[in-house]
């Protein structure tokens, strides 16, 4: 029980401090942050069940106001703006990859946690960015869904970088990577 | 560590933080029930009004909290114009402004500890269930101990990454990040345990 929720608490304060590691500007001039990646390693190295409630309690702070968000951003204002839909999606994420993992007891770590933090971190994750977005702007699915998608190269950049650190942690920390515990 | 409050004292400081999310609630509900742009002008002259009460320099610390929302301001115009519904457009950019400083208000009006109690008030009612809320409080506290001292063992690795390459440090201090991180996270529960754990309280 301690081991579990200082785990949960260690991985919702490294979703914080990848969120403070300054955005680098994709090729296509779009901006991506680290903390996407923090999510999809909280659903690949804790588990389904765990990985979310580490998403939820990074998010409880950001309501609470602590500016967690990538960019200083936090508070209760951000969940009524428009990225909304990303917040609620990220927990889910988290699951999902975790689950991914979990499932995929037999493949290469590497292999399930890319698998799980694609399926997880993208479809998944912006199924809810998209609908956020769609009811806070006004716009119709297909409008929002043209918003987001400049933003999919990036994230499956992280996926990998997510696959390859679960992988390397399972190698030198196995009894922490809780998702083959 | 840094939160969003204000350091300015203003008239909405001693209100409940409950009773000051409840109302927010309420009126959020509202913007997004409303559809003239009459009633949006008028909530974001009464947000405005809030604002300004409590004395200009909070007004424009408020103002800078808005800034990631004026992207998608002028995204919003920018497509309603093109589509010739600029009304629509104005509807939609001043409820999100509204929404989201009313929100920003309470945030910078209330204090962090404040808003705990009202997530362990709220969460009370599991405990008749039988689900332990400690848990909860505890590991909030955690994380708000773990992101300093996670940051300051990221800068270690990346000066000591700096003091032997002409390169700057990228992803590869990642994994000795989470596993510095990791340790000290196993540490901390081989304490909890050894002081009775969950169960001491």
């Amino acid at each position: 029980m301690e081991r579990q929720i200082t785990l949960i608490a260690l991985f919702a304060a490294l979703i914080a401090v990848l969120g403070l590691v300054p955005q680098f500007t994709l090729a296509s001039g779009v901006p991506i942050t680290a903390q996407g990646m923090g999510i999809m390693l909280c659903g690949t190295v804790l588990g389904a069940r765990r990985g979310a409630l580490a998403v939820l309690l990074f998010l409880a702070l950001v309501a609470l106001g602590l500016p967690l968000l990538a960019g200083g951003r936090g508070g209760l204002g951000v969940f009524v703006g428009p990225t909304v839909g990303f917040l609620v999606g990220f927990p889910i994420a988290a699951f999902v990859a975790g689950w991914i993992v979990e499932r995929m007891r037999n493949t290469p770590i590497l292999t399930a946690a890319f698998i799980g933090a694609v399926i997880g971190g993208i479809p998944v994750l912006y199924v809810f960015g998209i609908i956020g977005m769609s009811v806070t702007l006004d716009k119709t699915i297909a409008e929002s869904a043209l918003l987001v998608t400049p933003f999919v190269p990036g994230d499956l950049i992280k996926a990998g970088l997510a696959a390859a650190l679960t992988a390397s942690l399972l190698k030198a920390r196995p009894a922490s990577v809780l998702s083959r515990g | 560590m840094l939160t969003l409050t204000s350091d300015i004292r203003t008239p909405y400081h001693p209100i409940r933080a409950g009773a000051k999310l409840a109302l927010l609630c309420a009126a959020t509900v509202g913007l997004f029930m409303l559809d003239s742009l009459a009633a949006m002008a008028a909530a974001n002259a009464a947000v405005a009004a809030l604002y300004l009460a409590a004395g200009r320099q909070f007004a424009k610390d408020g103002l800078r909290l808005l800034k990631p929302v004026w992207v998608f301001v002028a995204l919003v115009l920018a497509w309603h114009v093109l589509t010739q519904d600029t009304l629509a457009g104005l509807v939609i950019a001043l409820r999100l402004t509204a929404a989201v400083a009313l929100a920003n208000l309470v945030t910078m009006t209330t204090r962090f500890d404040d808003m705990v109690e009202v997530v362990m008030w709220l969460l009370s009612p599991l405990r008749r269930l039988g689900i332990r809320t400690a848990p909860i409080g505890f590991a909030i506290v955690l994380v708000v101990r773990f992101i300093p001292v996670l940051l300051a063992k990221a800068r270690n690795l990346i000066e000591a990454w700096r003091a032997r390459s002409p390169r700057r440090a990228g992803w590869q201090v990642a994994l000795p990040i989470a596993l510095v991180a990791i340790d000290d996270a196993e540490h901390v529960a081989e304490a909890l345990r050894a002081r009775g754990g969950f169960d001491a309280e």
